[in-house]
Parts: C-alpha cells; structure tokens; sequence
C-alpha cells in the first residue's frame, strides 16, 4: 500500500492547505504534493465540465534577462524564442547535442528582453544549469527563481468565468498562450492562459507567501460553479487523454521531440543554429524506425507504464503511459511502437494486443489526441 | 476508517465474514485498503471452482493508478464470485463491507482458518503502518 508519509520531500506553500482538505499526498520528484483529494476520476471529471484548482508550486520558473536573452535562447532551445512576440508563450524543448530531449517547456516572452521558462520540477535544476552553460559570454542573466514563485492552476469551462469574479483584468484579452500581469484577490499575479489538461484555464504565478491567500479565494469563487480541488492522479489522466507528453513516460534522453510526434517544436529553419541542430535535422530526414501511438484497450484492464505491447503475439513496442480514461469510459495508452505497426491503422484489429501482465488483451490503435474540448 | 467489530481481518487488508457454518465466508477488501488503491476500475476474481490457498494471490484489485494481488485468506475452494462488483467496480470504494463483496469460498477445513486478525489487532496494525 503507498507510504501516506514520505521523509524529507519539500513542502510547498499550499502543503497544510492539501493535508487540511485531506488529501492523499505522494512525493513526486521530491515535493510533497496531492495526489487526490478523495475521488480522482471525480476530479478529472470536474475539469471536463466545470473546473479544478490545482497547485503546481513544484515547477521550476527560470528567468532570462537581457539584451542577448532572444539570441541566447534560439541557440538554447530547438524553438525560435526570438519570434515569440512579448506577452505571448510557446511550448518548446531542450535536447542535448544528439537530439535527446532534456526538458519540455514553457518559454514566456514577459518583455523583449525578459523571458521565463517553466521548467518540469523533476529537471528545472538541470534545466537552469544548461542555459546559464549555453548562455556563457552572452549579455544575459540566466536565474533560476524557482523559490520565488508559487503556481496555481484553475483548469476546466467554467474556469474563466470564476476567475473573472476576482479580477479586473479583461480576460477576452489574455489569448491562449498569451501571458498578462494582473491583480486577482488583490493578490499580484502573472496569468497565463495556458496548461496541461486540455481544457481552457490559466496558470496563476505568485509570490509563494500569497499563495494561502489566492487559494481559498479561488475555491470559494468557484465553488458554485463545481470548482473542486484536483490532484496529481487527475493532472495524469487529463493530459494523457488530450495527448500531452510527460517528461519521464512520452519524453527522455533516450528520445528526440520526432520520434514524440513532436518534430513542429524543432524550428531547423531559424537563421541561428542551436544544440543539437545537426543531429535533429539529421533524424528529421531518416524515417523513423519507432513511432509514438495512441493505443485504445478493448478489453477493461489497463495497459500501464513498461508493458510490451504485440503484434501476432510478438513484442513490437512499448507502453509510455496508460489510465483508465474517465472521458472515454474505456483504457487508453501512449506507446512506441515499430513505424510499421504506426502505419497499420484499422489492419491492427485482432493482431494488436498489450501484455498485461502475463495476458495478452486486445487492442487497436488509436489517432491522438483521445479528447479535444468542445469548440467555442 | 472503517474496521467492523463482527468481521475477521487479514494483514492484506482483506476482509472475512464467516457464516454460521464456519464453513464459506464472504471476502472483501478493507476501507483502508479501498482508500489506498482509490478508485477502483475493474476486479479479477478467481471463478468459481477455482482451489484458493491461504496467504496466495488470488486475484487482482486495479484502480486508477496502481493495481494490487487479492491474496487468499484460507485453503478452500471458491464458491461464487459478486456480479454487481464486476458492473460497477465502484462499489468496492463506496461499500467495501457490503455490497462491494468479492467473492465467497468453501474453506477447507471447516474451522477458522490460523492468523486471522480481529477488528481491534487490524485496527491496530493499521495504525502503525499509517505512523511509519
């Protein structure tokens, strides 16, 4: 049964908040964090049709700073950061000089010459290290103000309209992966339109000793519209159905942003080079010989993380990640798989199968993403 | 959390109540370990006919996250397995006791099987894991 009680993982500000609600906390890349609140399929449901409030205070917030900030980081990342138009976002990664994908990212454009980079809290430490290494001799600060943030996310349809209730900003103008500094519960807050689950919503960037004051104003705003705290497990099944990678499963050293399904992160044409350009324009070129797939179970057992998925009973690939989809009503997955399998489409009925543990269940092949919110 | 006084308990955190006879007993998981799993999304129970023996894994509780061994609380065969559990896994969650029943076995032997835990020794072992 899991330890209720890990040692020594860091709190974040919003921890006795978490343990008064009675969550189940977990230690997740060493923070102490929710992992549910009572029901996580009743969680992820919440942010599907009205809202969840979640604390991502474990993130990393990298700031970079300067005249040569822009170029820096068009050499840096695989993305064009000199494009991004001040007050705007862009999802993007930091590969290694072969390609392999160290972090995915956020970089958000606040000024011209001021940038913040939102970085997975099991790699930001290794993240800020890389910059501030590729940024050498530039004229530019790389800092790693993790500690100076806390995040709050408010996720779901009916997020918008709670989050109206408590500040003046117009939110019609902060566009998705668009950025606004704004005042919400009186508190001063960078809000972000963007997130992690599929649905609209904003991430919430605060001094963390705000944090006990942004919460309960939110929660209490919300709370007539079905607003409800959300946990981990619920953050897990929510991006997965909207075809989201995570850092650890979907991405890793071993893997380049092509082989993901995500070579439009990777702008080879951008007039700078950049790390691991020649590798990745190399791999561009190549056909691949894996290929990242959605996978739907057929029967009610769930392919997880590490399971050898099989064509005519051989193993031809493997599970990334895999949950019982609450939206869906069925099991779905992310795995790689031979690039022969990728291509099989409908011919994979009754020659797809996973081993779940020690049972070969049927499966099919899927297009990504599982769920698209409604339009409009 | 929930640990009634007229059932026996396992360190698996399973669940006996035993008819009249001594005979066949009803099995389940406890509240402490449906809250643990969280939310349960499907069950395989051994079929009836199937010999079970005590302290082996019977089966499987897979929740959302993880996916836990039912282990077998005595020597026995298996009698009759609960169809309402296999429509709705969730009412393992809401009724571990009751009608989130697993499954129901002949035991062997026709006495209480050896190591069973009363409600107060489970409690108490309970507490301890959650102090850890």
């Amino acid at each position: 049964m899991p330890d209720p009680h890990p040692p020594a993982a860091r709190r974040t500000p919003l921890a006795e908040v978490h343990e008064g609600l009675g969550a189940t906390m977990t230690d997740f890349a060493g923070w102490l964090m929710p992992l549910r609140y009572g029901s996580e399929t009743a969680e992820h449901k919440a942010v599907r049709s009205a809202a969840g409030l979640f604390d991502l205070s474990h993130m990393g917030e990298i700031s970079v700073t300067g005249p040569g900030a822009a170029a820096a980081l068009d050499y840096a990342l695989v993305g064009e950061a000199s494009a991004i138009r001040p007050g705007r976002a862009r999802y993007t990664m930091i590969c290694a000089p072969d390609g392999g994908v160290i972090d995915d990212l956020i970089v958000y454009r606040l000024a011209a010459d001021e940038y913040m980079i939102v970085s997975n809290a099991s790699n930001y430490v290794t993240v800020a290290a890389e910059l501030a290494d590729r940024a050498a001799g530039g004229d530019v600060t790389v800092d790693d103000q993790s500690e100076r943030y806390a995040l709050i996310a408010i996720q779901g349809p009916a997020s918008a309209g709670i989050l109206a209730t408590l500040t003046a900003t117009d939110l019609a103008q902060v566009r998705y992966y668009a950025s606004y500094p704004s005042v919400v519960a009186g508190v001063s807050a960078l809000l972000a339109r963007t997130g992690y689950t599929g649905e609209d919503g904003f991430e919430i960037f605060i001094d963390p000793a705000d944090a006990t004051t942004l919460w309960p104003a939110l929660a209490e705003a919300g709370r007539a519209s079905g607003l409800i705290p959300a946990g981990l497990a619920a953050r897990d099944s929510l991006r997965l159905e909207a075809g989201m990678p995570l850092y650890g499963n979907e991405l890793s050293r071993g893997v380049t942003p092509y082989d993901a399904g995500l070579g439009r992160v990777v702008k080879l044409d951008k007039p700078a080079d950049f790390v691991g350009k020649a590798a990745l324009a190399a791999r561009a070129e190549a056909p691949p010989d894996r290929v990242l797939v959605g996978i739907g179970g057929k029967s009610r057992r769930v392919p997880r993380h590490g399971y050898p998925v099989l064509w005519d009973g051989v193993p031809c690939g493997e599970i990334t990640s895999g949950i019982p989809s609450p939206t869906l009503g069925r099991p779905i997955a992310m795995a790689y798989v031979a690039a022969a399998v990728a291509d099989a489409g409908a011919a994979a009925d009754g020659r797809l199968a996973v081993d779940i543990r020690g049972s070969a269940e049927p499966a099919e092949l899927v297009p990504l993403p599982f769920y698209r919110r409604p339009a409009g | 959390m929930s640990v009634p006084e007229e059932l026996y308990y396992t360190a698996e955190h399973e669940w006996l109540s035993i008819a009249d006879d001594e005979a066949t007993a009803r099995v389940g998981i406890t509240d402490f370990a449906q809250r643990a799993l969280g939310d349960v999304v499907y069950v395989t129970a051994p079929a009836p006919g199937t010999r079970v023996t005590a302290g082996e894994p019977c089966g499987e509780v897979e929740s959302t996250k993880s996916v836990s061994d039912i282990y077998s609380p005595a020597d026995g065969e298996v009698t009759e397995v609960n169809p309402e559990v296999d429509d709705d896994p969730g009412l393992v969650n809401s009724d571990p006791y009751g009608a989130g029943w697993l499954f129901k076995i002949q035991i062997d032997s026709g006495e209480l099987p050896p190591g069973l835990l009363s409600a107060a020794e489970y409690t108490a072992m309970t507490e301890e894991q959650d102090e850890q």
